[in-house]
């Protein structure tokens, strides 16, 4: 009844938004520039991370110390970046030198040239060649120049966290997670069984998190969002099918998705720490954050590959750096060396695995995965199995399935796809009646139109 | 109230004298002096809404009409931006949801608080405390009021379907059925205004002289003809201002869908500014965000005008 709450939150929302939219190796003593240049940093943990806050200082020290001209300013945020203050940010000149971003909207930022082009400086970066390909193309633009806009910090793909303590419960064997979508069924049926509330796998459909989890179930079972020439939709087929009515079949008639529907990232996160949910579509970094921030325990989880993935696809994810387009060419090259030096380099920043075991901080979860068989990538396995702090082999079955699975990017459009094919994901789950074909039929129709617009 | 009211009011009308007296500049002076304080006021609110209310507006306009990346100038594309929006699969459903959702609001939240100012105007007991109660909700912040019912609708473990169990009645899918989800909208967003409209209505309620009531009760008229002969008659005014708010409150409805269902399901919660939401933050499309924002803009302004001129209409009663 009120206008003056309704009117403030339309106002926080979109007013405040419009207005601000308006407006080298650590060893290396090479300069980056002939001047004293500053660079600001997005992602620099926040006090209330302590001991990631240490890290990051002392990392900073070190980087100036061996580049005196470079005064690195780290911008603290959690999480790292919020992409609804991204436009206003970069609006209002308050967008970092180099700023955070997850995979998802790299493309996004590349098109609308939100992003500087790097390609001149990148090449300064040692461990270029070896970091991996795919990783890679996720910052090029999608134009054939091969012009590089940014450099990867995280890289993961998905695949099926379950809950280890769950699973025995329910008489089942931790060490030996499902590999078909039937035991998963089996599974899940048995886990819901051990009492209310009880969730045997849980999964998204609402706020374009349930697109993004069709795209990777369909991935893993050999599907595409998008034609090769990303043009049309290409999910409308046996495989979009099979994702839809395996989904229909656990919610409807083995009872094992709970009733609770319209999931969204915080909600699965928070039954997955809870202890009552048993599986979800997922990659390693969620039993990173159901640890720090959902009270579960890193030994009761486990990760496997997405069942019947094998030799096929896996959706990739991760984030990484870009650089601000109004960035100098001595910022951009003082960026390059901070962005090795702490990002990519063994030993080094995030990889300083002997430093985060001493603090206290988890070791041993198998991503970031920048630099796959590589020499760098052996390196940080040795690094990390030589430090493990958490236990290592409850990632095994993730790890040993990767070698016969192609990671694969996320669409053009993703989140104009997800928000499609929510309605899918969120009819199947709510609606007994939903008939997929209809579903998926209305999904491509809308899909074509936002990939017409696009090309 | 009274002094108060005199001490503003009696400066400005000496600042109403001829400031412009060849030979009293000191008048002026002195006049502008006595007002400083209010001037200091007046242009606290003006910087408050020029800077948060018209600059957004203006802003919103031309990015309507602009392709924008916050780095290039914008590139002006005329009417793109609408026709992109009117295009996509979403914006009908967007539109016929608020509409729904105003037309639910105006049946459930209109109605609810004045049956409440009515009853607890006609209360010899607890007044207060009953007052206190009602308008609880308007405290909490809305966030917090809505995570709360995101609780009681849980299917499983939720307050309404353990309260239908309990008069063995069968649960409710709330906010997961494409019949229910956006009238469980409605309720959270009625639960959560209603002490303010029923406090408003109360103040009016109490400013009908009680003559009348006893005229009416003479005539041998019940509770309800009292309330249909004299109230509703008397309130008039108030009722109309109050519907006129109401639609353009709830056409704005953002934070119920927004927290609540993600939009869902399938898509029947989504509303127009859900929508325009998706489109600035989501999907990085200012213009289209701005189109959609400045076509609502168009609709609520004719509300708004309706609103204002009751409204001074009632000022002038």
């Amino acid at each position: 009844m009120t206008t003056t709450r309704r009117g403030l939150s339309l106002l926080l929302v979109a007013g405040l938004g419009l207005v601000a939219a308006s407006c080298g190796s650590g060893e290396d003593k090479t300069p980056a520039a002939d001047g004293p240049v500053t660079i600001t940093v997005g992602c620099e943990p926040p006090k209330s991370n302590p001991k990631e806050r240490a890290a990051w200082e002392e990392d900073v020290a070190v980087f100036q110390k061996a580049h005196p001209n470079i005064t690195v300013e780290g911008k603290d945020a959690f999480p790292c970046i919020n992409p609804d203050t991204f436009q206003a940010k970069l609006a209002g000149g308050t967008q970092e030198d180099l700023f955070y971003v997850y995979y998802t909207d790299v493309r996004k930022i590349i098109d609308k040239k939100q992003a500087a082009d790097i390609s001149q400086y990148v090449g300064s970066v040692g461990k270029l060649k070896d970091l991996r390909q795919d990783v890679m193309s996720v910052f090029k633009a999608n134009d054939n120049t091969d012009k590089t806009y940014g450099l990867p910090r995280n890289n993961y793909n998905m695949g099926l966290v379950y809950n280890r303590k769950l699973f025995t419960q329910a008489g089942l064997d931790p060490a030996n997670p499902p590999k078909t979508w039937d035991e998963v069924r089996e599974a899940a049926k048995k886990i819901a069984a051990l009492g209310p509330g009880y969730v045997g796998f849980g999964e998204y459909s609402a706020g374009n998190t349930g697109g993004w989890h069709f795209a990777a179930s369909l991935y893993a079972r050999g599907g595409s969002m998008v034609s090769d020439d990303g043009k049309t939709a290409a999910f409308n087929n046996d495989e979009g099918k099979a994702v839809l009515e395996n989904l229909k079949r656990m919610r409807w008639d083995d009872n094992s998705m709970g009733s609770k529907q319209l999931l969204q990232w915080e909600d699965l996160m928070r039954m997955m720490g809870g202890g009552k949910l048993g599986m979800m579509i997922g990659a390693p970094d969620v039993v990173q954050s159901v640890n720090n921030d959902f009270k579960g325990k890193f030994e009761d989880y486990g990760v496997t590959a997405v069942p019947e993935s094998d030799g096929k696809f896996s959706l990739s994810g991760g984030d990484g750096y870009m650089f601000n387009p109004k960035a100098s060419p001595e910022k951009i090259k003082a960026g390059l060396l901070w962005l090795e030096f702490h990002e990519l380099t063994p030993g080094q920043g995030q990889f300083n695995y002997a430093r985060s075991k001493e603090q206290g901080r988890p070791v041993g979860l198998p991503i970031p995965d920048l630099y796959g068989n590589s020499a760098p990538g052996n390196e940080i396995n040795a690094l990390r199995k030589q430090y493990a702090t958490v236990p290592v082999d409850n990632f095994t079955p993730y790890v040993s399935a990767q070698g016969n699975i192609t990671n694969k990017l996320e669409p053009p459009k993703a989140q104009e796809l997800y928000a499609v094919l929510d309605v899918a994901m969120s009819a199947v789950l709510t609606r007994k009646d939903a008939d997929i074909d209809k579903l998926l039929s209305d999904a491509e129709g809308k899909a074509n139109k936002i990939l017409a617009k696009n090309t | 109230m009274t002094v108060t009211q005199e001490r503003v009011r009696r400066p400005q009308a000496l600042g109403a004298a001829d400031p412009r007296s060849p030979d009293d500049h000191g008048a002026l002076r002195r006049a502008v002096g006595r007002n400083l304080t209010a001037y200091g006021f007046l242009c606290a609110a003006l910087i408050c809404f020029a800077l948060f209310s018209w600059y957004p507006m203006i802003r919103e306009i031309v990015l309507s009409f602009q392709q924008n990346n916050f780095v290039d100038p914008g590139e002006w594309v005329g009417f793109d931006n609408f026709r992109t929006v009117v295009a996509d699969p979403a914006f009908r459903s967007a539109w016929l949801n608020t509409a729904a959702f105003s037309g639910l609001a105006l049946v459930i939240g209109y109605a609810v608080p004045f049956v409440l100012a009515v009853v607890l105007n006609e209360l010899k007991h607890a007044k207060a405390y009953l007052r206190f109660v009602v308008y609880l909700p308007v405290m909490l912040p809305p966030a917090v009021a809505v995570l709360l019912f995101k609780w009681f609708y849980d299917p499983g473990a939720g307050l309404f379907n353990q309260a239908l169990d309990a008069v063995h009645l069968p649960p409710l899918s709330w906010l997961d059925s494409t019949s229910t989800a956006l009238i469980s909208l409605v309720i959270v967003s009625t639960w959560m205004n209603l002490g303010t409209g029923t406090l408003i209505y109360l103040a009016a309620l109490q400013s009908i002289p009680g003559d009348l009531y006893e005229s009416a009760e003479l005539d041998g008229a019940g509770l309800l003809k009292r309330v249909w002969h004299v109230t509703i008659p008397q309130t008039k005014l108030i009722l109309l201002v109050m519907l006129l708010l109401q639609i353009v409150a709830t056409m704005q409805v953002f934070i119920e869908p927004y927290l609540l269902t993600g939009g869902g399901p399938e898509n029947a919660t989504v509303t127009v500014a859900y929508l325009m939401y998706q489109y600035a933050f989501n999907f990085g499309d200012f213009g289209g965000g701005s189109a959609l924002g400045l076509m609502l803009m168009v609709v609520l302004l004719v509300f708004s005008t309706i609103y204002l001129r009751v409204s001074r209409e009632e000022a002038e009663r």
